[in-house]
Order: C-alpha cells, then sequence, then structure tokens
C-alpha cells in the first residue's frame, strides 16, 4: 500500500500521544514528584475547569480568535479584490502580499513587539494615543497581538479566497450590470453567494489556527510570563514544561483537542456538502 | 473617470505595499542600528551598523540553531514529500477502500492542536532518548507537513494526463521509461511546490522547536531567537534577535519571490480543490 508509510507516520505521531495525553489527565503526574504518580479520575478536569485561570485564559483565546478572523476576512476579502480586479500593480500587490507568509511567525512577533515596545526603542510607542509602553497596557497588548496575526496570515486568506473569486463568472456581474445593480449589490448578491464555500474553507483553517495561537501570544506576551495575554496553549505549554505537572498539563491539552474538534465540528456541518473531504471535482 | 480610477487602484496597490513591508523595513534598519543607538525610537538608523550581524555569527547559539534549522527542515521536506508523493499517487490514481477515511485523516491531523502532543511527546522522547535531537523534532514536523503535502499534491496529480504514459508505451516505452520520461517531468513542478510549502512549515515552526528541544544540538532558530541572551546581563538582546531575525528572513523572501506563482498556485490547489 502506497498509502501505509504516511499513514503510520501520522497515527503514531497523533492518535498515540493524544490517547496518552488522556491516560496522563487522569493521573497526578508531577515531574518533580516521579514516584508519586496515582490514578485520580477526573480531578485534573475539576482542578483545571473550576479554576478561573482556565477561563480567563479561553476568554482570552476567543478575543483573539473572534477579532483577528474577523479582521481577516475583511482585508483578506479586500486584499483578494485588489489582486482580482486591479488595472495595473496585480503582481506587485500579489508579491508584496506573500512577504508576510513566508516570514517566520516569531520573527514576525518580534518585528511587531520591538516596533511597539516602549523599552525595546520601538518607534510607535508614545505616538498620538499610544501609551509610552504599550506592552504594559491589556488593550494595547491585544492590539499588537491581533495585528500580528492578521498582518501574517491575511495574505494566506486573501489567496484562499482569490481562488474563490475566478470562479465568479464576469457575465453574471455584467448582466446584473445591464439590469442596473451597483457594485456593492452585485457584491453582495453574486460573488458572496457564489464564494460561499471558499469563505467557509478559509474560515475553518483560519479559525482553528487562530484557536491554537501560540508563537506570538507567546512572543509579545514576553516569552510567556504576561498572564494578560496567556492563551489556552500557552497555559498549556507553561503547565507542562516550566512547572512539569503532566497531569494538569494534560487535562488542559484535551481540553484544548476537545475543543478544536467542537469548532471543526460546527464548521463541517456549515460546509456540508462543499466540505474539502468530499471530492470536489 | 479613468484618472479617478486609476488613481483609487494606485492608492490601493500602494497601501498593500506598505502594510506589508513595513514590519519587514523596520526589523531591517533595527538590525543595522548601533547597539548604543539600538533603543533610540528612529525609524531609520542614525549610521549604519553591522556590528549586531557580527555578533550573531560570532555566537555559537545562533550558527548552531541555523544549522539545525536548514537541516532538520531540509531532511523533514524530503522524507515528507517522498512519503507524500506515494500517497497522493495513490489517491490520485487508483480507487481504493478507505480513501475517503485517508483523505479525512490527513484533514483531521491538519487541524489538530499541536500543543495537544506536546506533553506526552516531550516525556515519550525523553525516554527513548529522542529529546534534543534532530529526529526528535523531524518526527512531529513529518506529522503535520504530511496532510499538507498529500492534499497539495494529490490536487496536483489529479490535473496530470495519465493517458500520456499508455500513449508513450504504445510507443515503445518501457513501463519505467514511460514513467520516467513522460510523468516525472508532469509531475516535478508540483512535487517541488509542495517541498517548498513544506519547506517554510517546518522552517517557520515554534511550539515544538521551543518544547522538545533545550540546547545547541537541536534547537532551530525560532526557539534559539526567543531565548537570546544579552550581550551582558544588563543589555537587552534586541540587536542580535533583529539582525538572526533577517538572516532566517531573507532566505524565504528570495524563495517566495522566485516561486510566487507556484506557491500561490500550491496553497490554493490544497485547500479549494482537494
Amino acid at each position: 500500500m502506497l498509502c501505509a508509510p504516511a499513514i503510520i507516520v501520522m497515527i503514531a505521531v497523533t492518535a498515540y500521544p493524544i490517547g496518552y495525553s488522556v491516560y496522563l489527565s487522569l493521573l497526578r503526574a508531577d515531574l518533580r514528584f516521579p514516584n508519586d504518580n496515582e490514578f485520580v479520575g477526573l480531578d485534573n478536569y475539576v482542578t483545571v475547569l473550576s479554576s478561573s485561570l482556565w477561563w480567563n485564559d479561553v476568554f482570552h483565546t476567543v478575543v483573539i480568535m473572534v477579532v483577528s478572523v474577523a479582521l481577516e476576512l475583511v482585508l483578506g476579502m479586500l486584499l483578494a479584490l485588489v489582486m482580482h480586479r486591479a488595472l495595473f500593480g496585480r503582481g506587485l500587490v500579489r508579491t508584496s502580499a506573500l512577504i508576510p507568509y513566508g516570514i517566520v511567525t516569531v520573527v514576525a512577533a518580534f518585528a511587531w513587539r520591538l516596533a511597539w515596545s516602549g523599552t525595546e526603542g520601538g518607534f510607535l510607542a508614545g505616538i498620538g494615543p499610544i501609551p509610552d509602553d504599550p506592552l504594559t497596557d491589556t488593550f494595547w497588548t491585544y492590539v499588537v497581538v491581533i495585528g500580528t496575526e492578521v498582518w501574517k496570515t491575511t495574505p494566506f486568506m486573501a489567496l484562499l479566497l482569490l481562488a474563490g473569486l475566478a470562479l465568479v463568472s464576469d457575465e453574471l456581474h455584467e448582466a446584473a450590470r445591464v439590469d442596473g445593480a451597483n457594485a456593492w449589490q452585485r457584491f453582495w448578491s453574486i460573488t458572496v453567494p457564489l464564494m460561499r464555500p471558499a469563505i467557509l474553507v478559509a474560515l475553518l483553517f483560519r479559525t482553528l489556527d487562530a484557536f491554537r495561537i501560540f508563537d506570538s501570544a507567546y512572543i509579545i506576551g514576553l516569552n510567556g510570563t504576561n498572564p494578560k495575554i496567556e492563551t489556552v496553549s500557552i497555559l498549556g505549554y507553561n503547565q507542562l514544561l516550566n512547572r512539569l505537572n503532566l497531569g494538569l498539563g494534560s487535562a488542559v491539552s484535551v481540553l484544548i483537542f476537545l475543543m478544536v474538534m467542537l469548532i471543526a465540528l460546527v464548521f463541517i456541518k456549515g460546509l456540508g456538502t462543499s466540505s474539502p473531504g468530499a471530492q470536489s471535482r | 473617470m479613468t484618472g479617478r480610477r486609476i488613481l483609487g487602484w494606485g492608492v490601493a496597490d500602494g497601501l498593500v505595499l506598505i502594510l506589508a513591508l513595513v514590519p519587514v523595513l523596520w526589523i531591517i534598519s533595527l538590525s543595522l542600528k548601533t547597539p548604543a543607538t539600538i533603543s533610540d525610537g528612529n525609524v531609520f538608523p542614525q549610521e549604519i551598523s553591522f556590528e549586531n550581524y557580527e555578533g550573531i555569527f560570532e555566537q555559537s547559539v545562533f550558527t548552531d540553531a541555523l544549522r539545525n534549522s536548514i537541516g532538520i527542515a531540509l531532511i523533514a521536506t524530503l522524507i515528507a514529500v517522498v512519503l507524500a508523493s506515494m500517497a497522493a499517487y495513490a489517491i490520485a490514481r487508483l480507487n481504493f477502500p478507505g480513501k475517503a477515511i485517508m483523505l479525512g485523516a490527513a484533514l483531521m491531523i491538519a487541524m489538530f492542536p499541536p500543543i495537544s502532543i506536546v506533553g506526552p511527546l516531550f516525556n515519550m522522547w525523553r525516554t527513548f532518548g529522542l529529546f534534543d535531537t534532530w529526529p526528535g523534532l523531524i518526527i512531529p514536523y513529518l506529522t503535520f507537513a504530511l496532510p499538507l503535502a498529500i492534499y497539495t499534491l494529490s490536487a496536483f496529480f489529479r490535473e496530470i494526463p495519465w493517458e500520456l504514459e499508455q500513449a508513450a508505451q504504445i510507443d515503445g516505452a518501457t513501463p519505467f521509461q514511460a514513467f520516467r520520461k513522460v510523468i516525472v517531468p508532469l509531475a516535478a513542478p508540483g512535487v517541488f511546490t509542495t517541498a517548498i510549502l513544506v519547506f517554510i512549515f517546518c522552517w517557520n515552526d515554534f511550539v515544538f522547536a521551543v518544547s522538545l528541544t533545550s540546547t545547541s544540538a537541536a534547537q532551530t532558530v525560532p526557539a534559539a531567537i526567543s531565548q537570546f541572551p544579552g550581550a551582558s546581563q544588563f543589555t537587552q538582546p534586541t540587536g542580535s534577535i533583529a539582525a538572526a531575525a533577517v538572516v532566517v528572513t531573507i532566505p524565504i523572501i528570495i524563495m517566495v519571490l522566485i516561486f510566487q506563482r507556484r506557491i500561490v498556485a500550491g496553497l490554493t490547489a490544497g485547500a479549494v480543490k482537494g
């Protein structure tokens, strides 16, 4: 079987560890006390779900996810329209839009952090309404993290939408124009409905990606030490690798996994027959 | 009317250009400042200095990380593309039971949160002696690169006119010749595009790099940058970070610029046609 090697690698490194993660999450497993492992049932989940830290971090993650995906959709659509319809400079726009995509997320996060940070010589700190050190201010920290996410991933969103735009025939637009529809009406009643599958796929990819946000929030939150911008992934990381509490950390990991699956299910229901797994050609 | 439209599109083009490039130009500007003026908040350096670049190439922290990043990403890309080509070939050409399950599983893994397996992998890798080694990173990269590679490649492979293979054989070519002279050249662009996407993916990873490595034996550049020490206890490593950021960004930008058409095709092929 030609697929076998690929399947084995994929399953071995995801299914087995997630199972192991479920097992660890039912133990009191703390690497600082390695001989003190004990089966504790759902105690770790009770601890996590009843802590305000977890719910705060869920809230942070959802705020970042919703705001950045919404901005990416709007900006990505605008960028796709520019790439699709611009009278000139399409190649230049596409080239420059690909640059953020190619940049390592950690580098993008540093570029943004260093541009805003008051103590690290950022040129934006202290301009107009921006405080002298935006990274000590909760609102502005979110602006920086969301800005980084949007900057880095809008090009990807735009490319997916552009592929959808290419499927919308010019004849329909022409016919609607003859019937007296203006550009705004044509966009909402022709372009958007025909692009629905492309939009949903792009939203699915980006929502799941944004929920898993780690790199940029970690770097901008000063290596995961700023609790105001701690996301669920950073919480899991800190529990597992800094506090070495495998039991609690695994419970967090399993909860993240379940939430991701939930989001995916909602989208796949919405996608219906046009799901990316189905044969669309 | 046309004048206004030209102006409008000009403004739109210009805006995209500025938004895309400013953060990159800023980090380049920062990397060229002298350590004394690094935090002066000026947009442009007062005098151009390459001290930061000299600094990072003298530190083994950075040069080792660069070696690890290149080695790990190349090996992972090579293996992923070979395995994915086999799988994608089967998906594109053969009808076999479990094909839908295979694609579904790949899609599931593409959505999988890496943080959920970091803990178990950390624990397992310490037991197997894979913690802080190249294979310790290559294996998880393969897992997450394969779905991307399989989707992209099967979209490309579906476009190949496979009848040409039979045509060549009728014309007297052996099956191997038909494959090598007809199919390989047709498949090469798709394989190459996939390799670029997988390489960018591995080069970009941070979650696994920061969790499953601890020393210069396997630490990659993103993990190393995040833990750069200052030149002394009282100086910030801003200059080194900026210079290192520029060094790891330039090869990718060059690659993106040269192969932009292919990258665009690859990114959208997997997502839309898959």
